[in-house]
């Protein structure tokens, strides 16, 4: 299966870390996946107003660089641009006139957009068509004894209409938490947004909502949080500075990407992982409990 | 305080906009109160989502412009999730900011941020932030 690969602005620096584990994982399961040649950033945020066709362009300029890539199938780890790319393509999907106006704006890409991509998010793409079975039969250490509280955050599940599970009650990545041998630990708030871009003029606002998330999770007493997005392992691990100062009983817990905890079942070597990029190191509780 | 609710400023020319900016239909919101109840910056908030759609179907757009609730939202899209009667809250809440964005008075000045505020965060929450803050 030819599948292009579009990593977005942030896993080649600050989510590194998510970029190689996924690269690594996909490669031990005989994944192949091709970086998309000259791919621009998404725009991060699917734009919500009904006349703006601008911030569309960057998104679909993207699936032109997938259909000149020979490909009708892109894949990305990262929440937001899965979220901001799906959109994008469905919109024009449904509005054929738009898509026109889109296109010809764009008019000296040497490819017109038809809608004709299929767009992944990375745990679509292990559920469906590597399938869980293989991956739990190329596990080389179980993670066990490590309890993984699932937080999907917002842009994974919402809208529905393209969320990759159930927007109130997804299960896709406890699913995979456990095939790879570890716990997972349902918390209320794994839905709960992070206060994604607010982060940047308000962090107190993220503080806050990074201490209502956690402490949802250290109620369920588990050891680390994985998330699929670089902004939420922003907000949930180096936000976590801003929250001990307000709240000084707050009790810090490493965050990690999902991927980081396949990339140790799968044996990878230690830098991979990249634990240097994190705020709260995961080394001393995954060194406990005998994984690295 | 002294609110005027009248005939003139519930038709009017901001009401239409902000529908049309939304593409929804705000007398279809019958204060329910589930977005507010299931919104996660509530706690920031100054006027509720409930109270942004009431204040929108009133045509009361003053207090839509002077408040923090508009700047403090994320899009996280839990509101439009838990409407029952499918009225996306998140796109009312966007076309407020962005009436307001396109008199070219930007929520976020870029050159007000010190080098250490832009270089910490990852530059997927800088995009984010300056779509949603800047015109």
């Amino acid at each position: 299966m030819k599948i292009s690969y579009y990593p977005g602005c942030t896993l080649k620096n600050h989510a590194k870390n998510f970029e190689d584990s996924s690269l690594f994982a996909l490669s031990h399961l005989g994944v192949d996946v091709q970086e998309l040649s000259r791919w621009n950033c998404c725009g991060t945020v699917f734009s919500l107003a009904t006349d703006d066709l601008m911030h569309h362009l960057a998104p679909i300029r993207n699936l032109i660089r997938v259909k000149e890539a020979e490909s009708d199938k892109v894949m990305t780890p990262c929440a937001m641009c899965y979220n901001t790319l799906k959109r994008a393509n469905e919109y024009v999907k449904n509005n054929p006139e738009n898509l026109d106006k889109i296109n010809q704006f764009m008019y000296r890409e040497k490819i017109e957009y038809k809608g004709d991509v299929e767009i992944l998010h990375l745990l679509e793409l292990l559920k469906d068509e590597v399938k869980f079975d293989h991956i739990k039969k190329k596990m080389t250490k179980p993670l066990s004894d490590l309890k993984v509280a699932s937080y999907y955050g917002c842009y994974l599940v919402r809208p529905q209409s393209i969320g990759i599970d159930d927007a109130e009650n997804p299960t896709i990545i406890e699913e995979l938490i456990s095939l790879l041998g570890a716990q997972p630990i349902d918390f209320p708030y794994k839905t709960e947004c992070c206060g994604a871009y607010q982060t940047v003029d308000k962090p107190e606002v993220v503080a806050e909502r990074t201490f209502q998330i956690l402490q949802s999770v250290q109620s369920k007493q588990a050891d680390v949080v994985v998330v699929s997005c670089p902004l939420c392992a922003f907000n949930l691990d180096h936000r976590q500075k801003e929250t001990e100062q307000i709240y000084p009983e707050f009790k810090n817990i490493p965050i990690l990407y999902f991927t980081q905890l396949m990339a140790i079942a799968f044996g990878c070597p230690e830098d991979v992982l990249k634990f240097d990029l994190h705020y709260i190191d995961p080394k001393s509780i995954l060194k406990k409990k005998g994984l690295i | 305080m002294i609110i005027k609710i009248s005939k003139n400023n519930v038709r009017n020319k901001f009401v239409k906009k902000v529908e049309e900016l939304s593409g929804q239909d705000l007398l279809a919101c019958y204060q329910c109160g589930k977005c507010s109840a299931g919104c996660p910056a509530v706690s920031q908030m100054d006027i509720l989502p409930n109270q942004i759609i009431r204040l929108a179907q009133l045509g009361l757009k003053n207090e839509l412009f002077k408040s923090k609730s508009i700047w403090v939202c994320a899009s996280c899209m839990t509101c439009n999730t838990r409407c029952p009667k499918g009225i996306n809250i998140a796109e009312v809440i966007e076309a407020v900011r962005q009436i307001l964005l396109r008199k070219r008075k930007d929520h976020v000045e870029i050159k007000n941020l010190t080098e250490e505020e832009k270089s910490c965060v990852p530059p997927i929450a800088l995009i984010a932030n300056f779509r949603k803050f800047t015109g």
